[in-house]
């Protein structure tokens, strides 16, 4: 324990601007991941457009492509359904919180399954891979990309689930989950942009 | 010179516990602690700054002589792929990030950054790529034998990273370690921009940060929007040379241009990531030294976002030459001069900060001279360059080498050194010693003028970048020479700085608090600033603090 000297802070108390109020941390840092984030989406998307009809072979996205409607409408939900969690967090619903998280997790999951599902019939059925033509190639990064990211975000929100569901979340939490509620809203929007560059504009 | 006042507090800061090298072993590698975090990325930048620099001087011995067989050909694409990729992640972006790191919650008045354990993350990430790319030499098998490092040159065109072309995984390395590095850039960048925006103490508002606070902001900012393009594109690259993805296969469709592309959109805003601390330092040095205010305080802060946003639209002006039409051209021709303007606006007001101040020569004043003059010669050369038809005359010539490191060697590491002999004294609490310093300055610039200025003349004259060995009777011998010598000037300089931070720690004078009379919140603490930074939360009602602090009869307050 020793005595050491400091700048005494300036006396006038007074004319700093009160409260003095600086925004929350976590929203910032979100906010800057999700800017990189984008970066990072826009160059696949750029690559995606730009080897739109330049394959040299087939399959075409016109010939094995179907929109994906219903695991989109699944996706886009589950943007309402985190919402509903946050807010009913904020007004110390706790069972509430649980069920809105939970059926976020499930959605998610069910678009996962339909990706995984059209996947499956692209490199099975249609004999497409990442090394069959630059469609393949741009299709499977592109959305895989996306994918990577729904995984992520559906690994948190089950964590804040179990911790749900054992008791653990409390309103002074409501901060952290609008957080992670703003990532998945990230992915949602992304995914907003892959459909309409894959499903509409690519075919 | 005028003193601050103090105020006693009573530290009660927990000893470390543990066995003496264990223990401190122990501390620095679990450490977050901003200013820790901050002096090991100064610390390993330093490292690569050692090596990237004999990189260099092999190659110039390579090249001091016509027909000269020093090194292999093979050895000389690696030396300058990795000299490149080197001093611009594992050397520039760190020891940039470290500065950033130790220096931006101590002028905001901070605790630490805003995420202490991401910082750590990002550094180790950083640091591993570094010696990920390094460890290439043993065991990256290329195409010649096993054990090689990469040889693609720094920007990697496609098709020559293809599989076909690069077999073996030589490149996979520089992939890898560029990726790597850009996670921990990102993560760095983003904790930076959270700091400055969520953590500054009562009364700084943004229009009362001092402006190395608001360089960085807009130097991360650049990184997201960077750093996340070339992030993007290693992934393509490793899909391709992994899984067979065609992204920059010729033989398959795919387009050698887009890399380009997808490269330089990261790698011009890159310079300006580089340069904005550069920047930075000249803010806060010019101002002490000069015994003034900043001149033009809002303008600057208008100039430096102003570059962050024209910066990502002059990408292509590295592509002049693989052909993007009169339209194309035109355009980036433009982006790149309008780009001097905001740059132009920052040299006037540093000179008139200097203009009519009562100028102190001291070691870091005189580095931030030579930045300036040298700034000023490198944004000259870079504005003939933007012209297109000039740049098809010397694109990828010795020309384009001198300007760029004019601007890198020039520019930035002047300004480094001027702010490591200006910010020693607060981390280590000692002085370094301003003799051995000016001699380091003199060499250094003595030695930086020789092989920069004279390296312009072999371009002019067609000598090609990156050739391995050139005919006696071009006219190039005698300018090669001198520049090779001017390596050894620089080297010894360094050697010089560097024996100068080594013996200073021990045998340097007592600092204090506040060595320069100086006036943002660094000043305030003691020197080395404890654990805590700040033993009471700083106020501030001003842009400098410490002014306030000193003369309370005239306080910035009644100016602002």
């Amino acid at each position: 324990m020793t005595t050491i000297t400091t700048a005494s802070r300036i006396p006038i108390d007074g004319p700093v601007e009160t409260p003095w109020k600086l925004p929350y941390r976590g929203n910032v840092g979100m906010a800057c991941l999700i800017i990189a984030e984008s970066a990072i989406f826009i160059i696949f998307v750029v690559a995606y457009i730009y080897y739109i009809g330049k394959s040299l072979s087939g399959p075409t996205p016109a010939q094995v492509l179907e929109l994906p409607i219903f695991g989109t409408i699944c996706l886009l939900s589950s943007s309402i359904f985190v919402h509903l969690a946050v807010s009913s967090l904020r007004k110390e619903n706790y069972r509430a919180t649980t069920l809105h998280l939970a059926i976020t997790v499930l959605l998610g999951t069910i678009f996962l399954a339909t990706t995984a599902k059209e996947w499956y019939h692209l490199i099975h059925d249609e004999g497409l891979t990442i090394k069959t033509n630059l469609f393949g190639t741009t299709y499977y990064s592109l959305v895989g990309l996306h994918a990577t990211h729904v995984v992520v975000g559906l690994i948190m929100l089950s964590l804040t689930l179990a911790f749900s569901l054992a008791g653990r979340v409390k309103e002074e939490h409501s901060e952290k989950l609008e957080v992670l509620s703003l990532y998945w809203h990230f992915v949602d929007a992304v995914w907003v942009v892959v459909f309409l560059v894959v499903y509409v504009l690519g075919r | 010179m005028t003193t601050t006042p103090v105020l006693e507090a009573v530290d009660e800061t927990l000893e470390t516990q543990g066995k003496p090298p264990l223990n401190v072993i122990y501390e620095w590698l679990t450490t977050v602690d901003h200013k820790k975090i901050g002096l090991m990325y100064i610390c390993y930048a330093l490292l690569f700054l050692v090596i990237g620099g004999f990189e260099a001087v092999l190659m110039r011995i390579q090249l001091a002589i016509p027909n000269n067989h020093f090194v292999s050909p093979q050895v000389f694409n690696q030396l300058f792929t990795m000299h490149g990729t080197t001093m611009v992640f594992f050397m520039g972006m760190p020891i940039l990030f470290g500065m950033g790191n130790y220096l931006v919650p101590l002028m905001i008045g901070a605790r630490d950054m805003a995420f202490p354990r991401l910082n750590a993350f990002s550094f180790w990430v950083s640091a591993f790529a570094g010696f990920l790319l390094y460890f290439s030499y043993i065991g990256g098998s290329g195409l010649y034998a096993a054990g090689s490092a990469p040889d693609v040159g720094w920007f990697a065109y496609a098709p020559l990273t293809s599989k076909v072309f690069s077999p073996g995984h030589s490149t996979d390395y520089w992939t890898l370690a560029v990726f790597l590095s850009g996670i921990g850039s990102i993560g760095t960048a983003l904790n930076i921009v959270t700091t400055i925006l969520c953590m500054r103490c009562k009364g700084m508002k943004m229009s009362r940060m001092p402006l190395l606070p608001w360089l960085y902001l807009v130097m991360s900012g650049l990184v997201f929007v960077a750093v996340s393009p070339l992030t993007a594109a290693q992934i393509m690259l490793t899909f391709d040379r992994y899984l067979g993805a065609h992204f920059f296969d010729t033989q398959a469709g795919g387009s050698a241009i887009l890399w380009m592309h997808f490269f330089w959109i990261f790698g011009h805003p890159e310079v300006y990531v580089l340069v904005l601390p550069a920047f930075a330092f000249a803010n806060e040095i010019i101002p002490v030294f000069s015994r003034k205010a900043m001149f033009g305080y809002p303008a600057m802060v208008a100039a430096s976002v102003a570059i962050g946003f024209i910066s990502l639209s002059v990408w292509a002006h590295h592509m002049f030459t693989a052909g993007l039409g009169p339209a194309g051209n035109t355009f980036f021709v433009f982006a790149t001069m309008v780009i001097s303007v905001p740059t132009g606006i920052k040299i006037f007001n540093w000179l008139a900060t200097i203009w009519g101040g009562k100028i102190i020569f001291a070691v870091p004043m005189m580095f931030m001279v030579g930045f300036l003059f040298q700034f000023l010669i490198a944004g000259l050369t870079g504005i003939m360059l933007a012209a297109a038809p000039f740049n098809w005359q010397l694109s990828a010539s010795y020309f384009v080498v001198a300007h760029f490191h004019y601007v890198l060697v020039g520019a930035i590491v002047f300004s480094l050194f001027g702010a490591f002999y200006y910010w020693y004294p607060k981390v280590t609490g000692k002085m370094m010693d301003e003799t051995l310093g000016k001699w380091h300055f003199w060499l250094f610039l003595i030695g930086f003028h020789l092989t920069f200025d004279f390296m312009h003349i072999p371009g002019i004259l067609g000598m090609p970048r990156r050739i391995y060995t050139y005919e006696d009777g071009r006219g190039w011998n005698t300018l090669n020479l001198i520049v090779g010598i001017g390596a050894i000037f620089q080297s010894v300089g360094t050697l010089i700085l560097v024996y100068n931070m080594i013996r200073s720690y021990y045998k340097g004078k007592e600092a204090g608090h506040d060595p320069w009379d100086a006036w943002t919140l660094e000043w305030s603490v003691p020197s080395p600033p404890p654990s805590y930074n700040f033993a009471i939360e700083p106020t501030v009602n001003s842009r400098r603090p410490l002014w306030d602090l000193k003369h309370p009869e005239d306080p910035d307050t009644d100016y602002e």
